[in-house]
């Protein structure tokens, strides 16, 4: 219901703030520009779904509270995006060494029709060690996607054959589960692993 | 900035080169720095990249792709939105200006390879041909790399 009446609020201060609007597009790309605050996602502590990840160990928001999470969204039969996305973040993790263990990194698929466990563990096998794979009933992902402010969408082709659009951003959380920033596709990692690092370095304030 | 050069370039060759121009078309272009990413079998669809060099001093349109190793090979759009969406879609003809180079490329245009009859496997090629509106055709060898592969150099 407040989320509703959030969203209802931000269309309307979409149009009244066009330019404003307009500057923060334009500075999305630089390194450390705020996100609307209509667009914000959710703290982790916030949010609310349930997921499993790629071991078939049940997971949530939760289960990454206490250190820094880097999450994105994507789907194992995406030929183009995704595996680039994978990739990219493997090269962020590779160039961060023994820190990207300190840090939870979430491939959640938009796709579990077809992203069973099975499928998620084999996917994510071919990448950065560090990388989880998390899938479960669409509702649940749904909720995830809410909580993130992102989108998907299902395409369907003529034969039947479909794609998803999904918002192909990675959003960085601090170990408390506050939202700190995105880094958009195809940044480059100059930008992207200080924004991980900056994410990092959020101290834990009182022990949990 | 380079294409501007380009046409400027071809706007001063053109009178020139105008005799010559019965022979421009899909046998002026030229294939640069093939590669593609191995499959997890064959359910998924594959993806190949690679610089395409209209050398000719005609525009060439790309109007379709042709593989032994997929039965529905499509030359495929990935965009991002302002919102940071991600969508993928069949790019219809692509034309190249002459002396102009489109590059198929990770989160672009790219060759998309649907229904893949085997596997793409790390270390193999495979044959494809680019089919041109002059109705001739280019083919390279695409090397396949692995499935994190960030492009032939790395």
């Amino acid at each position: 219901m407040r989320r509703r009446s959030a969203l209802g609020y931000g269309a309307a201060a979409f149009g009244a703030i066009g330019l404003t609007l307009l500057l923060g597009w334009w500075r999305v790309d630089g390194p450390g520009a705020p996100e609307p605050m209509d667009q914000r996602p959710l703290p982790l502590t916030a949010m609310d779904f349930r997921l499993t990840d790629h071991k078939g160990q049940p997971v949530g928001p939760d289960t990454l509270v206490g250190r820094p999470s880097m999450i994105f969204f994507g789907f194992t039969y995406c030929p183009d995006v995704c595996p680039t996305t994978l990739s990219d973040i493997s090269s962020w993790l590779d160039m961060m060494g023994e820190d990207a263990e300190r840090l939870n990194t979430i491939f959640i698929t938009v796709d579990p029709e077809r992203d069973t466990v099975d499928a998620m563990a084999e996917y994510v096998g071919y990448f950065h060690s560090a990388i989880r794979g998390w899938t479960g009933p669409e509702a649940q992902i749904k909720r995830a996607i809410e909580g993130l402010r992102a989108t998907y969408e299902k395409v369907t082709g003529e034969d039947g054959r479909y794609t998803m659009n999904h918002t192909a951003k990675v959003f960085l959380f601090d170990a408390e589960g506050r939202f700190v920033s995105t880094i958009d596709y195809h940044e480059p990692r100059e930008f992207a692993v200080p924004k991980i690092r900056r994410a990092m370095k959020v101290r834990l304030e009182g022990a949990t | 900035m380079k294409p501007v050069l380009h046409a400027a370039l071809a706007a001063l060759v053109l009178p020139l080169g105008a005799a010559s121009a019965a022979l421009a078309g899909s046998g002026q272009v030229s294939i640069e720095n093939a590669w593609s990413r191995a499959s997890i079998g064959t359910s998924r669809p594959g993806a190949a990249y690679m610089e395409i060099v209209n050398e000719g001093d005609e525009p060439v349109t790309l109007t379709g792709i042709k593989t032994d190793i997929a039965m529905m090979p499509e030359i495929h759009r990935s965009s991002t939105n302002e919102q940071g969406v991600s969508s993928m879609a069949p790019a219809g003809d692509v034309s190249i200006a002459a002396g102009e180079t489109v590059a198929l490329e990770p989160g672009g245009l790219h060759a998309m390879l649907m229904k893949l009859q085997r596997p793409m496997k790390e270390g193999e090629t495979f044959p494809l041909s680019l089919v041109f509106s002059d109705g001739g055709w280019v083919t390279v060898n695409v090397p396949v790399l692995g499935i994190a592969a960030r492009g032939p150099g790395n």
